[in-house]
């Protein structure tokens, strides 16, 4: 014990007296040196981090106004839509087909804001209540809109007509998109409740409406014409049709059949998500999605509320 | 000085200052007299450290990292077994139902978007609320995902930087305070959430629940930065997240207090702590009053409630905890001189 509290005052002592040594050596500049170095490394990391958070505008850049993905019914125009979103995911949560799924870095300041990929699982309204937009904690869903019908993510277009087995005179018999496609849906009729996988409901038809059977906007229209209003509510009735299949006859007198597009189209991209042609026929054009009829109303409604 | 202020300017980024001999209180400078002579061990220190600490090794730590696991796998358990106890990310959440709304990512929201709605500022009120009472940055080391990480790669940093194979640069901490205006900025200005494309709170939370992103690189980047050039960057020098809770913190009734009698001033606290300028009033003739409360940049993670050997940091929630009388073991430590004092004192009162 005594040597201890006789070294230590020793060793104290010199070390004091080398550090007194090298203040005297490096001379007083040395501490305002020090801060001269922090602060330019202040900047940088102010520069660097700036700069770096800057890097999300790079895949918005000439598309503040066009949707380069599907969002989730009831999104606000592009712009107002990634401005609101908080990023949490919770119309991820809700939704029953798992159909909304979260943006990731290479899609810039969308990062963690909710995006639909109709092809891999379109929304088919199987929550019948739009879950996601009631959800939605900042009305980037906005929540003016009330029903289904309402709703406008795009709006669907015979894409590529050759691809058609509509239009090709052809029938389908199978499953839509094959045995390892893991997409669901609901079928009213097999189960009012739960979606199930696309694989387990083969089809057989002698000419393939598969887009017009599945199409949700159809199917509660066909219901509301046979007075059974969805979920017990008349206003749920769309007021028109989404899609048909029509007969055209073309210039040379051929005659074929062909999904044609109504005004009733919601663009929720079930009819993109089960054609069963290699690339789908028909798809939901959704980029200028605040310039279609529908949607304008709601959006605009939705400016003048909140 | 006014110790809100104080603390509001601190947690800007203002340097500690040394307080003027006549700003010390009478019975402080008493204190700080009788200590001149005194010397401590290291030996001692560890004594007196274990004798504190004997039954509870790392106590405030273990609580902290179970509750911020349990918070967040509270998340992702409401997702994925659908128990809907608390649905959402840390950005934005409800409990029950009720909307919880972070106050950075809100404001983000409200300056990008320049609309409020209803369920945002009921969550932001809630949020507000609760972190208010439970002090503010106590968000930052008991819920967010990133401290917890970014507190394992902080060991690896210290280990590394003993061996020479890490460096720790450090940045004036005024520049936290120049990325909240610019990210508050850009929002306005942008009409983009810009913070929340390199939010790692964020982004690991929804990693968390969602399941992996790209965006995990960032995160990856950041923790290796911290690793090898500074100590703990992101929480110290960038996170507007802890300047929002800070401020929320300013008056908070939970927080970290010092009693500036017992200790020995050897920095055990300062050497663990995230934020070691709130520590400032633990060096020798630092401390205003015998009793005072850290400023609004402490992040309550309690590492230096753990660390103090000699019970002189402790958690108070103001107007409920009584703090409890000194073990008569330090007694013996004082110098007799002082020793007599508080016995006189005693006898008086």
């Amino acid at each position: 014990m005594n040597q201890v509290t006789n070294d230590n005052p020793e060793q104290k002592t010199t070390s004091k007296n080398t550090i007194k040594k090298k203040q005297i050596a490096r001379g007083p500049g040395r501490r305002a040196q020090e801060a001269r170095r922090q602060f330019l490394r202040s900047v940088a990391l102010t520069a660097g981090i700036t700069g770096i958070s800057l890097a999300g505008f790079i895949p918005l850049k000439g598309h503040a106004d066009t949707r380069l993905i599907m969002r989730p019914p009831g999104a606000l125009d592009e712009k107002d839509y990634l401005a609101s979103c908080i990023k949490c995911g919770q119309c991820v949560q809700v939704c029953p087909v798992n159909a909304v799924k979260l943006d990731d870095l290479e899609d810039g300041f969308g990062l963690g804001s909710a995006y639909i990929n109709a092809r891999e699982q379109a929304c088919d309204f199987s929550c019948d209540g739009l879950q996601c937009v009631l959800a939605c904690p900042t009305g980037s869903l906005t929540h003016i809109l009330d029903y289904v019908k309402d709703t406008r993510m795009g709006l669907a277009k015979l894409d590529k007509p050759k691809l058609c087995l509509a239009v090709a005179g052809k029938g389908f018999k199978g499953i839509a998109r094959g045995s390892d496609y893991n997409g669901v849906l609901r079928y009213e009729k097999i189960d009012r409740w739960n979606p199930i996988p696309l694989k387990d409901h083969p089809y057989d038809v002698e000419i393939c409406d598969l887009c017009v059977q599945a199409c949700p906007i159809e199917q509660r229209y066909n219901q509301c014409q046979d007075g059974q209003y969805p979920s017990g509510d008349k206003n749920q009735c769309p007021p028109k049709r989404a899609i048909g299949l029509e007969l055209i006859e073309q210039r040379n007198g051929v005659k074929h059949m062909k999904p044609v597009v109504y005004d009733g189209c919601v663009g929720c991209g079930v009819c993109e998500m089960i054609c069963p042609a290699e690339q789908a026929a028909i798809v939901v054009d959704y980029d200028q999605v605040t310039k279609l009829p529908l949607s304008a109303e709601y959006i605009n409604k939705s400016k003048g509320h909140s | 000085m006014n110790r809100s202020l104080e603390s509001f300017l601190q947690l800007l980024g203002r340097a500690p200052r040394k307080p003027a001999k006549a700003e010390l209180s009478p019975e402080v400078q008493k204190i700080y007299f009788y200590k001149k002579g005194e010397k401590v061990t290291k030996a001692q220190l560890e004594a007196l450290h274990d004798e504190h600490h004997k039954n509870s090794k790392n106590k405030w730590r273990k609580r902290r990292w179970f509750t911020l696991i349990f918070v967040n796998l509270l998340f992702v358990l409401s997702y994925s077994l659908d128990i809907q106890l608390l649905e959402g990310a840390l950005t934005a959440s409800r409990f029950m139902g009720f909307h919880m709304a972070d106050l950075n990512s809100a404001l983000q929201v409200m300056l990008a978007h320049k609309q409020v709605l209803i369920n945002l500022v009921i969550g932001i009120s809630t949020i507000f609320i609760l972190w208010f009472i439970l002090g503010g940055r106590t968000f930052c080391s008991w819920v967010c995902p990133y401290h917890l990480l970014a507190e394992w790669t902080e060991k690896l940093h210290l280990w590394l930087a003993a061996r020479g194979l890490a460096k720790n640069y450090t940045f004036h901490r005024g520049v936290r305070t120049v990325f909240y205006i610019i990210f508050a900025l850009l929002a306005l200005l942008t009409g983009y959430t810009v913070y929340e494309f390199i939010s790692p709170t964020g982004i690991l939370s929804r990693a968390i629940i969602y399941g992996p992103t790209l965006a995990l690189i960032w995160v990856a980047f950041l923790l290796l930065f911290e690793v090898f050039l500074s100590r703990r960057a992101w929480c110290r020098y960038v996170c507007p997240i802890g300047i929002t809770y800070g401020l929320v913190g300013i008056f908070s009734p939970v927080r970290v207090t010092y009693d500036m009698t017992d200790c020995k001033h050897e920095g055990d606290c300062r050497s663990v702590c995230l934020v070691p300028h709130v520590l400032d009033v633990t060096i020798k003739n630092r401390s205003t009053d015998v009793e005072i409360g850290l400023g609004a940049d402490c992040t309550r993670c309690g590492l230096c409630v753990d660390a103090c050997p000699t019970n002189s940091l402790n958690f108070e929630f103001k107007g409920l905890s009584h703090k409890a009388t000194k073990p008569e073991v330090e007694r013996s430590l004082m110098p007799e001189s002082r020793q007599q004092q508080t016995e006189t004192k005693e006898q008086q009162s």
